[in-house]
């Protein structure tokens, strides 16, 4: 018999094309998600040596980085020169690779990590990769997804591989219960804070126990999107019975005899009792509070209740980091999270930007407005999130207590389209970075859950969810 | 691809932890269709005003360490995004090792793609090498491949590992795509096996 295997080593062993003696395997790529940024080079460097996409049915192209989100879109002027550019590129670049195409007149249409699972491109089992580091995102369904450079994209189109060596196991089990007000957000933050950003580099993490297995799908996406804010190559959730239903009747999902043989393959892909991992972080469910970051990186996250840390409570390199980080932020240690003022609140995000996300900001913001003065959007993740949203009466929701309403993309995520932050602004934002400079240069970023943000948008600082519950 | 042997050359201190690459190539510098150009903002916004005009305390923008082609610096470097823009735009300035005690994984692979060694050391001998940049443009330091060596200024030798394969690839500057397009026949009887295991992908 076999020795146990973790879901990570059963998923790689199925993609594994060629291994080296040296341990560098060529690994098979079941789908290759592209968009407008980290491609054009790539697909310049096929046509240079003559080269062709070799599986351009499993390739599939949406532009999302750079798209204006505003309602007046279709005319072309909203975007600048250099946008445009890059989105005519893929276009044309599509059209001539002949691969699959949602381009920003298509109400599919979104954020290429919403897209793919919305779509059925993303099932259990699979690798999935991407010019973009939230991949990870797909981790959620079963599937082995990981970000990669411009170079490996070209890698990816000309041979269907990748060169990769195997990474390390690392299990992240979140016992118990979630309190109410504790979101999946709140956990992959704390698992940040818990670990730290370079925590999981050289690992592939799997999310398990019992607060996990009671995410929806939208949650665990959630979950796994930030799984390289922790460092690692990519985070995993084993599919189960929510996996499946999820995955029943979208577009690209298998129909009659193959659903069948699919389904009874993914009942295959769960860590097998015994297997070994390197790594081994436990946090209980119950301990996680709704959290917000206070510096420039993911791991600096505390519960709404803290306050600012000092310098002097980190040791190394982190002192100075911490510092720094505290006089972009134009933050005093000591200072309650719960007293600092916002300006802007972002709704939206691959991280936040799914159907399930904008019901939970909604439910807070029924019949209360933002207030005076403050900046609020929503970006839903995609076309089909905006329209359902429409439908289930959640824009009104928005629009009437004072948000933007607005159309699929990137957006304030990291503002490569006009949705900026001005200098000095603060926002209580949905995405997954608080980097210097992310969502515009000297913006200040607090990265929070949806209802947090609908919170903050009604009391204009951070707020403790729970109180407006 | 660029050839990487050895290089002597000045080393930049930049002790900062969690250098992200938001700050290496900030993302309005994305918008570009092409590889080349980078390098004039490199370290954007921390090295220039919002008038363009160069901060003067920034490293890299000091007399001495402005022909730099080695980064010394903190642990997790390049940290973020996968935007193979940042070894593009360190690659442009004239920068072709960078030294840190570890680096984001993405990162790391995107350099090997670009003639760039990033070299993984140990915290205590990072800080060695930051002390001996920090001594300026005399004190030039020297990166061996073949030997896997860093050897400071004054003399010091610290051993680095580098997987084979990469170093095999850097050394000899080949093409990724053309070794694996040799394993064409892998592939193919790789997809016609998936294909009848796992027809619906």
């Amino acid at each position: 018999m076999s020795s146990p295997k973790t879901l990570y080593d059963k998923i790689w062993d199925a993609h594994v094309a060629h291994e080296a003696e040296d341990g560098t395997c060529l690994l098979y790529i079941d789908r290759h998600l592209v968009h407008e940024v980290t491609s054009p080079q790539a697909f310049e460097g096929l046509r240079m040596a003559g080269r062709g996409v070799h599986a351009p049915d499993k390739t599939i192209a949406v532009p999302d980085h750079n798209v204006p989100t505003t309602l007046d879109r279709a005319d072309a002027t909203t975007m600048t020169e250099d946008s445009r550019v890059q989105v005519n590129a893929l276009d044309a670049n599509a059209k001539e690779f002949g691969i699959h195409y949602y381009p920003v007149s298509d109400v599919r249409q979104g954020i290429v990590h919403i897209v793919g699972p919305e779509q059925g491109w993303t099932l259990p089992g699979m690798t999935v990769v991407c010019g973009d580091s939230h991949t990870a995102t797909h981790g959620a369904f079963g599937a082995l997804a990981h970000g990669i450079g411009t170079s490996e994209v070209e890698h990816v189109l000309a041979t269907q591989t990748l060169i990769q060596k195997k990474s390390l196991n690392m299990k992240v089990e979140i016992t118990g219960k979630l309190k109410p007000g504790v979101t999946a957000k709140d956990i992959t933050m704390s698992v940040i804070g818990e670990t730290g950003t370079a925590g999981g580099t050289g690992y592939v993490i799997e999310y398990c126990g019992e607060a996990i297995r009671d995410l929806s799908m939208e949650g665990r996406m959630t979950v796994c999107n930030m799984a390289i804010e922790g460092g690692a190559r990519a985070g995993l959730i084993a599919p189960d019975e929510k996996t499946f239903e999820y995955c029943m009747g979208r577009p690209h999902a298998p129909k009659g005899a193959q659903w069948e043989a699919a389904l009874a393959y993914w009942k295959t892909l769960f860590t097998d009792e015994g297997a070994h991992f390197d790594k081994v972080v436990t946090l209980k469910g119950e301990d996680i509070a709704p959290s917000v970051t206070w510096g420039t990186s993911p791991e600096d996250v505390l519960p709404i209740t803290a306050v600012v840390p000092s310098p002097s409570e980190f040791e190394g390199g982190k002192v100075e980091a911490v510092q720094r980080s505290l006089d972009y932020m134009g933050l005093e240690p000591g200072t309650p999270l719960s007293e600092i003022a916002i300006d802007t609140v972002f709704i939206g995000s691959c991280t936040n930007g799914r159907i399930e996300d904008l019901r939970a900001a909604a439910a807070i913001l029924k019949g209360k407005k933002v207030k005076d003065g403050m900046r609020a959007m929503v970006v839903p993740g995609s076309g089909l999130v905006r329209a359902q949203a429409e439908e289930e009466g959640l824009a009104d929701i928005f629009k009437e207590a004072g948000f933007e309403w607005r159309l699929a993309g990137c957006s304030m995520c990291l503002a490569m389209n006009p949705d900026q932050l001005a200098e000095g602004e603060r926002c209580a934002s949905t995405s997954n970075r608080n980097f210097e400079g992310r969502q515009g240069y000297k913006g200040r970023t607090h990265l929070v859950s949806p209802g947090m943000a609908a919170a903050a948008a009604i009391s204009g600082k951070l707020t403790d969810v729970r109180e407006v519950m | 691809m660029d050839k990487f042997d050895t290089l002597t050359g000045i080393a930049a201190p930049m002790p900062l932890v969690n250098i992200d690459t938001d700050m290496i190539i900030p993302k309005q510098f994305l918008k570009t269709i092409k590889r080349s150009g980078l390098g004039a903002n490199l370290f954007d916004e921390m090295r220039f005003d919002r008038q363009g005009n160069e901060i003067p305390d920034f490293v890299l923008n000091k007399p001495q360490y402005r022909e730099a082609e080695i980064l010394v610096a903190g642990e997790n470097f390049g940290c973020g995004s996968s935007r193979e823009h940042a070894p593009w735009a360190i690659k442009d300035f004239g920068i072709r090792a960078v030294i840190a005690p570890s680096y984001a994984d993405i990162f790391y692979n995107n350099c090997f793609k670009n003639g760039i060694i990033p070299i993984v050391l140990p915290q205590d001998q990072v800080d060695a090498l930051m002390k001996d940049a920090e001594k300026g443009a005399n004190a030039r330091m020297t990166i061996d491949l073949e030997a896997q060596t860093v050897t400071s200024s004054d003399g010091d030798v610290f051993s680095f590992e580098v997987d084979s394969f990469k170093k095999h690839c850097l050394m000899n500057g080949l093409d990724d795509i053309g070794l694996t397009m040799e394993k064409s026949a892998s592939i193919k009887s790789f997809e016609e096996a998936a294909s009848q295991a796992r027809p619906w992908v």
